[in-house]
């Protein structure tokens, strides 16, 4: 097994004013299903794609944003492994009991220097829908919606972006994918734990602990136009697109959630080895990394955050 | 086919827009604005993730009568909201408005901070 250690992104908790408008938007226009609700009242999503009891987790709160995301590991061992190293970098480790979220053993967590709440679990109960195991069908139940596959990757916004990519190299064995470079600095990195060109990415901001996007991944490029249809039928606020990322190459639309909680489709994207370089941008041609087509940023993508 | 009613929203020292109580604010700012009517802007019509959660769009009500969506606390606090400081795009007129923008939107001003400061 080449992979070991963190796999990829489990789920993410994120922080909704409407508790109802947000479960109508994630599972009847993102495309996801409602697992179950919690005795605190935090509900639980996942696409019918996904093995795992949940990707995401709503929870009702008075400000947007999210409270922390997950990353699964291949083994429990792992976690100790992981608790060791990231408290000998110095950071303080936390620990969840198992059953804290339904299906989800336990979990240790900690706050990156961009002021981000980071989990790391290795179990996961699978709930259902989910994919067939023995002869299975291209899908289970009809997707609907967006058709989303997967809760795919975040963008968080905070001050210390070279403070995490320390971090995440030394403590976690994510690799650099991509990154920007203005004239005075790190603007931006794009991190992998596997074989997607991203799973985690972040931009400098001067304030901690922010959310720029949560993504869901799509099957292809008229799964984006489908999604665009979508957005307009059902009035959803756009911020860009269809269009397409220089920076992973990924096919995309952002856009908002009830909350004011930017979201992503995104489709495609490179395949990541190890071995490849990282891939770099600078001031000059940042504009067409963000929005391929566009070729420059909109006002929003620096500024618009919860 | 009624037509739905119509209510002027005057930004203040900039021009007014059409307003219909079931369209937020906001987006009869930026019709307005894709109008042309609107005029002197100190910056372009602030917008961004029109539901509540980043607070760009913070506005003064300074006449009229609206209803509201739920705004995140982050940006709008009770106090701002008592004294009719609101996201523009969780406000739905109920009678003319007349708005001022509350520059600088202190988001707005962290975001190109960061893009100085990158």
């Amino acid at each position: 097994m080449a992979i070991s250690g963190v796999l990829r992104p489990g789920f993410l908790q994120v922080r909704v004013l409407d508790m109802p408008a947000a479960i109508e938007h994630y599972t009847k226009r993102i495309g996801l299903h409602q697992v179950t609700e919690g005795p605190d009242g935090r509900v639980y999503l996942k696409s019918a794609d996904e093995f795992d009891h949940h990707s995401i987790v709503l929870r009702r709160a008075d400000q947007a944003g999210i409270d922390l995301m997950a990353f699964k590991c291949l083994e429990d061992a792992d976690l100790d492994r992981f608790e060791k190293r990231i408290t000998d970098y110095g950071i303080a480790v936390d620990h969840v009991k198992a059953g804290e979220q339904p299906g989800v053993g336990r979990r240790i967590g900690f706050t990156i220097p961009t002021g981000h709440r980071i989990e790391l679990f290795a179990h996961s109960e699978m709930s259902d829908p989910k994919p067939r195991i023995h002869n299975p069908d291209v899908w289970e139940v009809p997707p609907h919606g967006m058709r989303a596959r997967r809760f795919d990757h975040a963008l968080l916004y905070g001050p210390d972006v070279e403070g995490n990519l320390d971090f995440f190299q030394k403590c976690l064995d994510f690799r650099c994918a991509e990154r920007v470079d203005m004239p005075d600095g790190l603007l931006a990195i794009w991190l992998t734990c596997g074989m997607k060109a991203h799973d985690i990415a972040f931009v400098k901001y001067p304030e901690k602990d922010k959310l720029h996007h949560i993504a869901f991944d799509l099957e292809n490029w008229n799964d984006v136009g489908n999604a665009a249809d979508i957005l307009t039928r059902y009035d959803i606020s756009v911020d860009i697109g269809p269009t397409r990322h220089g920076i992973t190459r990924g096919q995309t639309i952002y856009f908002f959630d009830p909350s004011g909680n930017r979201n992503e489709v995104f489709a495609g994207g490179y395949t990541y080895y190890p071995d490849l370089p990282t891939r770099t941008w600078d001031e000059t041609q940042v504009g067409k990394g963000i929005f391929y087509y566009e070729r420059k940023m909109n006002d929003a993508f620096l500024s618009v955050v919860t | 086919m009624t037509v739905a009613t119509r209510f002027i929203i005057t930004l203040e020292g900039h021009g007014e827009a059409s307003g219909y109580p079931h369209e937020r604010v906001l987006v009869a700012l930026e019709r307005a604005q894709g109008f042309g009517k609107l005029r002197n802007m100190p910056r372009k019509l602030p917008v961004g993730c029109r539901r509540g959660g980043c607070g760009i769009c913070r506005v003064r009500v300074t006449g009229g009568q609206y209803r509201s969506d739920v705004m995140s606390r982050a940006h709008i606090s009770v106090e701002d909201e008592a004294q009719g400081v609101v996201l523009a795009c969780c406000i739905y007129p109920l009678s003319d408005l007349s708005l001022r923008l509350e520059t600088p939107a202190p988001v707005k001003a962290r975001g190109e901070a960061a893009l100085q400061s990158a």
